[in-house]
């Protein structure tokens, strides 16, 4: 079978046939119909949209402050026996004063 | 007074949705004749022109005005189209043991006698969407602009976006696969 001779006759088939172009009714009605109900704004889409945006530069700022406060505790945690403070505070005073009087 | 195309495309883009109305009522037999020829139920031709028009209609922006809006809307309706065909390349494999009578009868015309085999007959023409169905989506779109629309290989370089050699390229390759195809209708009617 010559297939050289049997594409050209198929295609010259589907050319000697073109397709109709016969539009639906009320097609144009429709189709604007429905780009104006795209364009309709949408209150939840924006607010969900932007809570979206702001997760992560959110996240990116909490994890750089946990860091920060990871990296930066250099000092010993305060004591919270405040009895000690109170004797530490005292006691300072007390010392000051007898080094003074040795100086004299 | 009627308006001239630009205006109702300014008109559009300045908010007015309904303007946008007699540009589709203009275009849109082009564009079913050209959607009709890579699918073939009618919903899904309805859905491509559709998808055609929404695509038109959210990049009306970047229309220039430097060539017709027919062209740049042509152009549209091809990649629309070609992702058609892409999004249906699963559907392709139908077998040619089952063809009809007349399709039967016009190959086996075809065999004894070539001139035979009318050009015009209904039987040709199945036989045609039987095999563009199962060509794949680049030989499909490139055989229908080059072959059955007569395109030149520059107008379907501006319609496709792809380069003259690429389209030379595909050509040659759809070309091929639709010879390949056509040798097993043979095969499978006549061995």
């Amino acid at each position: 079978m010559d297939l050289v001779e049997l594409q050209r006759k198929l295609m010259a088939a589907a050319r000697a046939n073109p397709p109709g172009d016969a539009v639906p009714l009320a097609f144009e009605k429709r189709v604007v119909a429905r780009l104006r109900a795209r364009l309709a704004p949408d209150p939840y889409s924006f607010w969900s949209k932007a809570l979206w945006q702001a997760a992560a530069p959110c996240t990116a700022i909490m994890l750089l402050l946990g860091a920060w406060s990871w990296f930066t505790q250099a000092s010993p945690p305060p004591s919270n026996d405040w009895s000690q403070d109170l004797d530490n505070v005292v006691l300072a005073a007390a010392e000051s004063e007898q080094n003074y009087d040795s100086s004299w | 007074m009627e308006r001239s195309e630009s205006e109702l495309i300014a008109a559009v883009l300045a908010g007015d949705a309904a303007s946008f109305e007699p540009l589709i009522e203009k275009y849109s037999p082009r564009l079913f004749a050209t959607a009709r020829r890579y699918a073939r139920r009618e919903s899904e031709v309805e859905d491509i022109v559709q998808e055609v028009w929404f695509k038109a209609f959210q990049k009306l922006k970047s229309y220039r005005g430097e060539a017709p809006f027919e062209h740049w809307l042509m152009r549209l309706a091809v990649h629309t189209c070609y992702d058609f065909l892409r999004g249906h390349q699963r559907n392709r494999e139908t077998s040619f043991s089952d063809l009809t009578e007349p399709e039967d009868d016009w190959l086996d015309r075809f065999v004894t006698l070539p001139s035979t085999a009318p050009e015009d007959a209904d039987a040709a023409r199945l036989l045609v969407d039987r095999l563009l169905a199962r060509l794949s989506a680049p030989a499909r779109l490139i055989i229908t602009l080059l072959e059955i629309e007569e395109r030149s290989i520059k107008e379907i370089s501006r319609l496709t976006g792809w380069s003259v050699p690429l389209v030379k390229v595909r050509a040659f390759r759809a070309r091929a696969e639709m010879r390949k195809i056509l040798a097993k209708i043979t095969k499978e009617k006549y061995l």
